[in-house]
């Protein structure tokens, strides 16, 4: 074979193909230089070689001389036996004489049969088996702290394990059926490797996703014992001094939720969680519009008060937001930039899923409020948004993307003017706040910058439905009565907290709290409870039905001259409130018995709760104080 | 995966946490932030008591899964994460 130095082991058995390839490549680099010369034609010559299992040194024909016939005849057949080693062992089997023998050799040796040597030669097989007599001598273990094995507990393979395997296999058949039907059968072979892939590379993403579970247990069982007298305050401590304080009540400071990432943000939203009771989201921003920085997300648990269970970072900061009762888990936020952005928690990277632009219709002013509606008829999410720039403005998500519609601008009424060509030139108001009605789906009120409340409808566009002068400064917030339907309330920088019916222009109750007040909030528990905070730190509770002329609890919260509070909100299940403040902190207080008073019951009648009860007891306050303005 | 190295790290930094043990199913520790005769010494002791105490849980109702477990003794306490393939063991000193 004239192929130059490449020298081939006979036995090696490779195969051709390969070989020549090989050859070529090698000859692009580097030529030999006393390589054989060939042409093309030559070498593009394929040469077969065939694989067998004969040995190849095994002679081919082996000739024999046969007596019988007198000549030589050949073989056909020849042996193909190749012996590649052979060792002579030293195993001899049991059964047999010299086995026998040994074993009897050793049975005196031990000393166990006696007399029996010459009989045992004939003898049948049966014998005992001999166990070994002494083991080695064992490692001493340490008898305090080492335990053997054998010695514990056995746990068998309980109906539990089998239960356990079962499930899995379960979900795993599952998991393949979802998949197969969304694959078409031609892209079912790629499907199967790209499975196979999938299912590495989740084991391998388990390995440590996995302990985050765990983790995150473990964190959650710390912090409870590092904060025992707080949970156990939460839990369970009643302010026993309310019995002889009359009818004040105070707070019971809890926990405190601060992270360093928002050290310097204030808190400019605050909202509980509908599902989840003890989650709540706080949104971080700058009210200072001089200094403009990043706004945050955190959510947090208060199982751990040492450490938010989500994380959002943004550009801008955020100003409001709002979670949506039947999807716990989307929260719509507004920006200071005039943007409004979704983000799914079930997804928690940074980026929220949905964000409006530039493009789509975003505010150029501040966002102050934003609040989820139901859904639309086409059973897609809907939300509104009111900001400075005098829109109100509806978002839709239509096949993930947000589409907005202007529901109403504010327009300053009076404020029309005739500019040339007989245009009308309107001063937009700007928006602060704004609540919609519990119950009559398109009603809503928005609070202005000016102090006007507008009583407005989504249907009407153009005009308002009622327009109440509530303030003398901007409205800082407006709260429909949870349980009664024609009662709001509203809170401004002007000191005052005023309660309105909405079918009276003029307000029902005036308090005045020497000082801004950043929220109001109605207890979820009862229609005459509701706390608002000011800027001196202060928190006030008042209850109607107790006292109609001043707070019941009026209670510094925050270090006086530093933290200005800016938001509240009641729990919806716990007796908990919690306040924010801007210096990025929030705290959690309990309120005392007091404040949660309910209507005492009357002897022989049976507590009636419910929203009925409530409703009836604000509308006897309302009337009196109805009474007393038609005399007046 | 950094999220998990982030909270094992503020879990040791957390009040009172003398340390923290990561160990398999096998009762290998994978992962430890104290030294190596305690940290076998608990892992060996506490696999089996965790063991115990899921086969109790499931005995009673197979439906039924261990959360965690919680050992309080008069000078520290032992909480136990465990998990399919995992469980994480933390001993804390709660301070008061």
């Amino acid at each position: 074979m004239g192929r130059g130095t490449r020298k081939r082991d006979e036995d090696s058995g490779t195969e051709v193909g390969e070989g020549t390839d090989e050859w070529t490549q090698s000859r692009a680099a580097v030529r030999p230089p006393d390589q054989l010369e060939l042409t093309d034609a030559e070498l593009k010559e394929e040469f077969t070689r065939i694989l067998t299992a004969n040995n190849p040194h095994a002679p081919q024909n082996i000739v024999r001389y046969s007596f019988k016939e007198g000549t030589y005849k050949l073989i056909g057949f020849v042996n193909q036996l190749a012996v590649h080693f052979s060792q002579v062992g030293n195993l001899i089997p049991k059964d047999s004489d010299e086995g026998r023998r040994q074993h009897y050799r050793d049975e005196l040796a031990a000393g166990r049969t006696l007399g029996q040597p010459e009989a045992a030669a004939a003898e049948t097989v049966t014998e005992e088996l001999i166990t070994p007599v002494q083991p080695k001598e064992r490692m001493l273990t340490n008898k305090f702290n080492f335990s053997e094995r054998a010695s514990q507990t056995f746990n068998h393979r309980l109906r539990w394990e089998i239960y356990d395997a079962y499930v899995e296999e379960l979900e795993k058949q599952e998991k393949t059926k979802e998949k197969e039907k969304t694959k078409t059968p031609v892209a079912k072979k790629t499907g199967k490797m790209a499975m196979r892939k999938l299912m590495s590379m989740e084991s391998q993403s388990d390995d440590i996703t996995k302990v985050s579970q765990a983790a995150k247990i473990v964190e959650r069982m710390v912090n409870q014992n590092t904060y025992d007298d707080i949970a156990q305050d939460f839990k369970y401590y009643e302010d026993t001094a309310d019995e002889f304080r009359d009818q004040e009540g105070t707070l019971l400071p809890l926990w405190k939720f601060q992270n360093d990432k928002a050290k310097h943000l204030a808190v400019t939203a605050l909202c509980w969680n509908p599902k989840y009771r003890d989650l709540f989201a706080v949104g971080h921003g700058s009210y200072d519009f001089m200094k403009q920085s990043r706004g945050m997300l955190l959510l947090y648990s208060m199982k751990n008060p040492s450490f938010p269970e989500y994380i959002f970072s943004s550009d801008s900061g955020i100003m409001c937001l709002d979670m949506h009762v039947d999807h716990p888990y989307l929260v719509v936020v507004g920006h200071y930039d005039g943007n409004v952005a979704i983000y799914n928690l079930k997804k928690p990277h940074s980026q929220p899923t949905f964000r409006s632009s530039a493009k789509s219709g975003k505010h150029t002013e501040p966002v102050w409020q934003v609040k989820w509606q139901k859904d639309d008829m086409d059973q897609n999410l809907n939300f509104f948004s009111v900001s400075s720039d005098g829109r109100i403005v509806s978002w839709t998500i239509v096949k993930s993307e947000l589409v907005h519609t202007d529901v109403i601008k504010l327009k300053v009424e009076g404020s029309t003017m005739e500019v040339s060509e007989g245009l009308q030139l309107h001063t937009m108001g700007c928006g602060t706040a704004f609540d919609f009605h519990k119950e009559i789906d398109y009603m809503f009120l928005v609070g202005t910058e000016e102090g006007k409340i507008y009583k407005c409808s989504k249907s009407y566009s153009s005009q308002f439905l009622d327009t109440y002068d509530a303030h003398n400064m901007a409205v800082d917030a407006v709260s429909w009565n949870p349980f009664h339907t024609k009662v709001f309330m509203s809170c401004s920088s002007d000191w005052t907290v005023k309660i309105w019916d909405h079918t009276i222009k003029t307000p029902m109750f005036i308090y005045d709290l020497n000082s801004a007040v950043g929220d109001v909030a109605w207890a979820p528990y009862s229609s005459t409870v509701f706390a608002a905070v000011t800027t001196d730190g202060k928190a006030h509770v008042f209850d109607l039905a107790i006292n109609k002329y001043e707070a019941i609890c009026n209670q510094p919260v925050v270090a006086k001259k530093k933290n200005k509070i800016t938001h509240v909100q009641f729990n919806p299940i716990h007796p908990i409130i919690i306040v924010g403040d801007d210096r990025g902190h929030v705290t959690c207080l309990k309120l005392s018995p007091n404040l949660r008073k309910m209507p005492k019951e009357k002897k022989g009648q049976e507590v009636q709760k419910g929203p009925a009860v409530e409703i009836a007891k604000l509308d006897k306050l309302l009337n009196l104080v109805r009474e007393v303005k038609t005399k007046t | 995966m950094a999220e998990v190295e982030e909270t094992l790290k503020r879990l040791q930094t957390q009040k009172g946490v003398q340390g923290i043990i990561l160990v398999n199913t096998e009762g290998i520790p994978i992962k430890s932030t104290m030294n190596n005769p305690t940290t076998t010494q608990h892992a060996n002791l506490m696999h089996n008591f965790v063991l115990k105490a899921r086969s109790t849980v499931h005995e009673i109702d197979p439906q039924n899964d261990l959360t965690f477990l919680q050992i309080h003794s008069k000078k520290n306490e032992i909480i136990v994460a465990p998990d399919k393939d995992y469980f994480l063991i933390a001993i804390q000193n709660p301070t008061k």
